[in-house]
């Protein structure tokens, strides 16, 4: 069968089941959108392409499934190299396309050329250039496979128009062969038994589980693991879900806002089990004096991490899922031949200081409308599996802060790369996902005015997505800190309540646009969002800009100097 | 130039032969923030791959690290590291020295001691090759340096493992023992 490169490019990506993909076309490209009419996927038309790309990775997300995102060349490619950068950074599996200038004119600075490969190399897992339309079976085949295997990641494939247009002989590789890709998911059958005689001796041990876990869909083998050694969990911002927050071994997240019991745990440690977690510096703090009595097992798919902050007692390279089963195994066997240490007096600790110092904020029923409060009645009136997709910054703190993350691939977030303005594409790529639940992306005002546009494309393509601002006219991270650490100078960081007028800014946008100021009107708001599911809803919460973040550890700092709220003081003083 | 090996580690990347994986490797380094103090590519015996033979500045980072990050290179088939006294190292130099009619036979002399050939001679000077291991190099460029060296260009080391051999003794230990 002859096909043109466009029409193969197309029917691979259905080889692939892709149902869906984030777009928008372009000179390059056009070759590639002409077939995708007659195709069985469903193009979602974006209004800016980053907005694709971070619907992909919402999307990638939410199901794990690799996202689809396909722009123009020039500035097309470069709009996406925010989103691939932010899904290196968290592991997102999606899949870019990128149109090039005809291959015979590449180097010539032609319209709209830009070295698409070269920008985006130290961002993607792996990206191809495309030179012959014979090899694009084979090329996306491979992209998928790259994407979604390993330590998943976003790869990038880029189509010169003139192979798009040239007739290639169709065919559909049935395997794969990279000999230079060969992800090791098996953990080593003598480490996973030395990691089960270090649990079978720890007094004090912390299960520090990562974005890995949701990666290797180990959500499951995780709770059999902590259940059976009766280690406390704590869940790093990637990983919120990843262990329900009502299991009474779940301490919540960790790090530089993490809360008192879950930081401090680790600190005390006489063991971390870092399962899919990388030692991230917004968990560690100062690494010399992180978790300083711990041993440590280190669990993950990329030997890379291993040894690159906190050299593992023991490492183990391997998926997660298939690790923790075998731990699980070795544990059991550990359990048969010796008596498991007692814990009591470490959960007497632990429960000791989540009395002691618990999360705080007070609602004043006629004071200004505080954040957390927003976030509290949100969760307290959506369902169990609602999607939480948030942006990044104090609303993103607050939200995983505050939030019973009971289910995984719940929490959608910009965790390692921190991208403003990923929330609103996110939650509409989540929702594309799983149409069937509701979906709502708590975000910032700041990070809102990045990408509000996409609800453009959310009205056109009824999408229901639900936004909650919580607008408090500020750059509020930014604010903090100026607020802590640069003695109250204010550097550019205010934004005004009203400037835009969000409601207004909504309903142009094709959605319902509705304002808060009042605690009293939260709940009612909420409830009416939650009626509509015919089109994108906008609730502009007006909270209080005096509001904080805490606990915090100062950036840099060490864990043992957390900052609590002014309400609770300092453990020993400060 | 020193070239203390202490500080040193060559790897011997074997990598494929495709367009673009020299800037890969390349951009690994440098964003990684690990420093090249040498690089040598060619194509192998088989036109699929090449070899890379990189000299890692090892201050910069732990060898650990960058052969991980290097492996995680999709175009990366194999990295060996080569520790100097299990490997073959040779490197090759041209230089143009000034040798006038004063000098020109003690240029040569040095020439023949170090088993350099002379590729030019001009009215001033004269240009050698010399291949060798970079200790040796590096003793030659001393020694020519009061000459006055007009231009000098290295070409960073290539290395091989050194093959195995049995030592004879072992082998009559194990044939006794079988």
């Amino acid at each position: 069968m002859k096909l043109t490169g466009a029409q193969a490019l197309i029917k691979s990506l259905e080889m692939e089941g892709t149902e869906v993909m984030f777009g928008l076309p372009g000179g390059a490209i056009l070759p590639v959108y002409d077939p995708l009419i007659d195709s069985s996927i469903r193009h979602i038309l974006v209004r800016h392409e980053q907005g694709a790309g971070h619907m992909a990775e919402g999307f990638a997300h939410a199901t794990g499934r690799p996202g689809v995102a396909m722009v123009t060349s020039g500035p097309a490619a470069t709009n996406i190299v925010t989103p691939l950068c932010d899904a290196y950074m968290d592991s997102v599996p999606i899949v870019v396309i990128t149109g090039q200038v005809p291959y015979t004119v590449i180097g010539t600075d032609a319209f709209q050329e830009c070295d698409t490969v070269g920008i985006t190399m130290p961002v993607t897992k792996h990206n191809w250039l495309v030179t012959d339309p014979q090899d694009i079976p084979r090329i996306v085949r491979e992209a998928f496979h790259v994407a979604t295997t390993g330590r998943p990641g976003p790869v990038l494939v880029d189509v010169p128009k003139d192979v798009s247009n040239q007739m290639m002989d169709w065919y559909w590789p049935d395997s794969v062969d990279m000999p230079g890709y060969k992800p090791n998911v098996k953990g080593h059958p003598k480490q996973i038994k030395d990691a089960a005689r270090l649990m079978a001796e720890a007094e004090r041990p912390v299960i520090y589980a990562g974005g890995g876990i949701l990666k290797a869909r180990a959500a499951d083998a995780l709770r059999q693991l902590a259940e059976l050694i009766g280690a406390p969990v704590v869940t790093t911002l990637m990983a919120r879900g990843a262990f329900p927050d009502d299991h009474p071994q779940c301490l919540g997240m960790p790090g530089m806002h993490g809360n008192y019991t879950s930081v401090t745990s680790m600190q005390k440690a006489d063991l971390l089990i870092a399962l899919g977690s990388r030692f991230d510096d917004r968990v560690t703090g100062k690494v010399g004096s992180f978790a300083p009595g711990a041993k440590v097992i280190h669990v993950d798919i990329d030997p890379a991490e291993l040894g690159k902050v906190r050299r593992p007692d023991v490492p183990i390279v391997g998926d997660c899922r298939l690790v923790i089963q075998e731990l699980v195994k070795a544990v059991e066997s550990e359990k048969h031949k010796r008596d498991w240490p007692d814990l009591d007096p470490w959960w007497h600790q632990l429960r000791e200081w989540q009395e002691r110092y618990p999360l705080h904020y007070e609602q004043l029923e006629d004071g200004p409308l505080k954040p957390q409060f927003c976030i509290d009645m949100l969760r307290d009136h959506t369902p169990d599996d609602t999607i939480v997709v948030a942006g990044v910054g104090q609303h993103q703190m607050w939200t995983s802060q505050r939030w019973k993350f009971n289910h995984p691939y719940t929490y959608v977030n910009s965790g390692g790369l921190g991208t403003m303005g990923f929330a609103v594409p996110a939650s509409i790529g989540a929702k594309v996902g799983m149409p069937d639940r509701m979906v709502w992306a708590i975000d910032g005002d700041g990070c809102f005015q990045m990408t509000a546009q996409e609800l453009v494309t959310a009205s056109a393509e009824r999408i229901p997505v639900k936004i909650g601002i919580l607008n408090n006219a500020y750059l509020g991270m930014v604010r903090q800190w100026q607020e802590l650490f640069y003695e109250e100078r204010y550097s550019e960081v205010y934004l005004s309540p009203d400037l835009p007028d969000y409601v207004k800014w909504a309903e142009a946008m094709g959605c319902v646009g509705f304002r808060v100021d009042t605690p009293e009107d939260v709940e009612p708001t909420i409830e009416k969002a939650n009626s509509i599911d015919d089109r994108p809803v906008v609730v502009d919460f007006r909270v209080d800009y005096k509001e904080k973040v805490y606990p915090m550890v100062p950036a840099g700092g060490s864990n043992d100097d957390i900052i609590l709220d002014p309400a609770h003081d300092k453990p020993g003083g400060r | 130039m020193a070239n203390g090996d202490a500080q040193h580690h060559i790897l011997s990347v074997l990598v494929e032969n495709k367009f673009g994986v020299l800037s890969r490797v390349a951009g690994l380094f440098s964003r990684r923030g690990y420093n090249i103090f040498s690089l040598a590519v060619s194509p192998t015996e088989d036109e699929r791959f090449s070899r890379m033979t990189v000299v890692v500045d090892a201050e910069t980072a732990p060898l650990e690290q960058v052969t991980k990050q290097l492996n995680k290179l999709i175009p990366v088939i194999k990295i060996t590291e080569l520790a100097a006294s299990d490997a073959v190292e040779r490197e090759l130099m041209l230089t143009t020295v000034r040798a006038g009619s004063e000098s020109r036979s003690q240029v040569t002399e040095l020439a023949a001691i170090f088993e350099a050939k002379i590729v030019d001679v001009g009215y001033e000077a004269m240009t050698l090759m010399i291949a060798g291991t970079p200790d040796k190099l590096d003793a030659i460029t001393d020694l020519l340096t009061p000459f006055g060296i007009v231009e000098l260009q290295r070409t960073g080391r290539i290395a091989l493992s050194k093959l195995a051999r049995q030592p004879t003794k072992l082998r009559a230990v194990r044939d006794r023992e079988a």
